[in-house]
């Protein structure tokens, strides 16, 4: 499918913006702008340099004229996909194919929220559709809700298995200084948390915070002349397959499976290969699920993967969610571009005691929607290519 | 038949079914594929061939979760429902604690006739045994 080259691209500055609640009246175009000149700092850039745009967001309709109005640039190419969460890894594909065919060299990826401060429902109003609003589903929670029931009927994974990734997340966060939770979390706490949508109590779910960030992409070429070492985009796959939950072929198995097996066969590498997993966990059965669909469990042993620490710091497995993840980190509405900034900055190796040793390559995993959009990247250090 | 969107719209026809206290579905004659939710044209095939059919109203729990809405509200269910012509769809068990429907259960549908606010949608309540 793609006629992208592994390695073409490389990111070369990665930033959050402010994270948690920031003060009142931000916008979150303030938030993209702020987290786009530290990713431009971090790379040795100027704004001058950028010329492509690529911007997703659910409180801004059109996104990158905004952010380009507010820089006062004009950028030669731009891109406004937007599929939920994943859109940033989507747009990543999207900048490699603009930057290999000469439309633009220097890409800013930028994302903002300020859902913390005006609520999840302002920040991300939803469409009414008669055939599931009348329900009253809780979505996106309710949704995803939905699949981790019919993957406890169908493989027993247990609420236990479920807590066991909150907690894991945990762990990693109390590594990261920038993390919004600061206390450690056991699987009693949340099975004791107040319900939200069964099986899910609230711990099971990721938090309502503002923030943003940005990673700039350019060529290989010029990714050589900057201030740090290149994290070089190996491969990458994007796959859509449904919109609500109740046109899902099959709960248990998500997208994931798609862009997985585009995103290895582009970067030619195994999962063996990879040495630490940015995953987007929405709630707790989203990791379950996509160790099982990117190939790093059999189908229905993602509720084992986690059991016993095993992904925590120390753990016997592949790291998962260094940073504390969208449970434990921070989770700005869209999550997938802090996803992706976690994994390049394992591949940097600066992340401190959060740091996986050897860690030459890492996938960033982006979802959104309801299970529904779902795009995979697999960054590897200059020793990689 | 092609569909006109200037007489009735896939929705429309949908609630109109629900006034009589009916499910409806379309199946694609063109490859005999049920479709749900509705539309004006079917999906792979891209034809308008699409006929409205009345389902017999049976199915089984394929998920379920139990919605905590807040403290005014009791806990509800949310399901998803094979129907046994073929298709899925989203909709709540009634009569039973929410908790205590299950995946595999046998449901049978009824219409909330809904109000000025709401246009009419089908629920479902236990069918143990039905066939």
């Amino acid at each position: 499918m793609s006629g992208r080259k592994r390695g073409s691209v490389a990111v070369v500055g990665a930033a959050e913006s402010d994270l948690g609640l920031v003060a009142p009246h931000t916008s979150p175009v303030d938030l993209m702008a702020q987290a786009t000149m530290r990713a431009l700092d971090d790379a040795g850039l100027k704004l001058s340099d950028v010329d492509g745009l690529f911007v997703a967001a659910t409180q801004v309709r059109m996104g990158p004229m905004a952010l380009a109005d507010y820089l006062r640039i004009k950028p030669k190419y731009f891109d406004g996909t937007i599929i939920g969460g994943s859109s940033f890894m989507s747009h990543v594909t999207h900048a490699q194919a603009a930057i290999e065919a000469g439309l633009c060299e220097v890409a800013v990826i930028a994302y903002g929220s300020t859902q913390r401060s005006v609520s999840r429902a302002a920040a991300s109003p939803r469409e009414y559709n008669h055939y599931e609003s009348p329900y009253k589903p809780i979505l996106p929670i309710s949704a995803y809700a939905l699949a981790a029931a019919r993957h406890m009927h169908q493989y027993g994974t247990t609420v236990e298995q479920l807590a066991e990734v909150a907690v894991s997340a945990r762990k990693w966060a109390l590594l990261n200084p920038v993390a919004w939770e600061k206390e450690p979390l056991t699987i009693e706490q949340v099975r004791k948390a107040r319900v939200v949508s069964y099986p899910f109590t609230v711990r099971d779910c990721c938090l309502v915070v503002d923030g943003g960030g940005a990673i700039v992409v350019t060529s290989a070429a010029r990714a050589k002349t900057l201030k740090k070492k290149p994290v070089y985009v190996l491969g990458t796959g994007d796959t859509l397959s449904h919109l609500n939950i109740s046109s899902m072929p099959d709960l248990t198995v998500s997208g994931a499976k798609d862009s997985g097996e585009q995103a290895f066969k582009m970067a030619g590498v195994k999962q063996s290969d990879v040495r630490m997993l940015s995953l987007y966990d929405a709630f707790t059965i989203t990791p379950i699920l996509f160790v099982e669909d990117l190939g790093f469990c059999k189908k229905g042993e993602g509720g084992k993967f986690f059991e016993g620490g095993k992904t925590a710091p120390g753990g016997s497995n592949i790291p998962v969610n260094t940073s504390g993840g969208g449970l434990s980190y921070c989770h700005p509405g869209m999550y997938g571009l802090l996803v992706m900034i976690e994994a390049v900055r394992q591949v940097r190796g600066e992340c401190d005691k959060r740091q996986v040793k050897n860690c030459d390559v890492a996938l960033a995993h982006g979802n959104g929607g309801v299970l529904s959009s779902q795009c995979t990247v697999i960054f590897g250090s200059e020793a990689t290519l | 038949m092609s569909a006109d969107l200037m007489k009735a719209s896939p929705l429309g026809t949908y609630v109109e079914y629900c006034k009589k206290g009916e499910l409806a579905y379309q199946v694609c004659t063109d490859d005999n594929t049920p479709i749900f939710h509705p539309r004006a044209v079917a999906p792979k095939t891209g034809s308008a061939n699409l006929e409205w059919r009345v389902s017999k109203g049976l199915g089984t729990v394929y998920s379920t979760t139990v919605v905590h809405a807040g403290k005014d509200v009791p806990p509800f269910n949310v399901a998803l429902i094979d129907i046994d012509e073929g298709y899925r769809m989203m909709s709540r068990v009634e009569g039973i604690d929410p908790m205590a429907v299950k995946i595999g259960m046998r449901v049978k549908v009824k219409i909330n006739p809904g109000d000025d606010k709401q246009l009419p949608y089908p629920v479902f309540t236990p069918a143990e045994g039905a066939k």
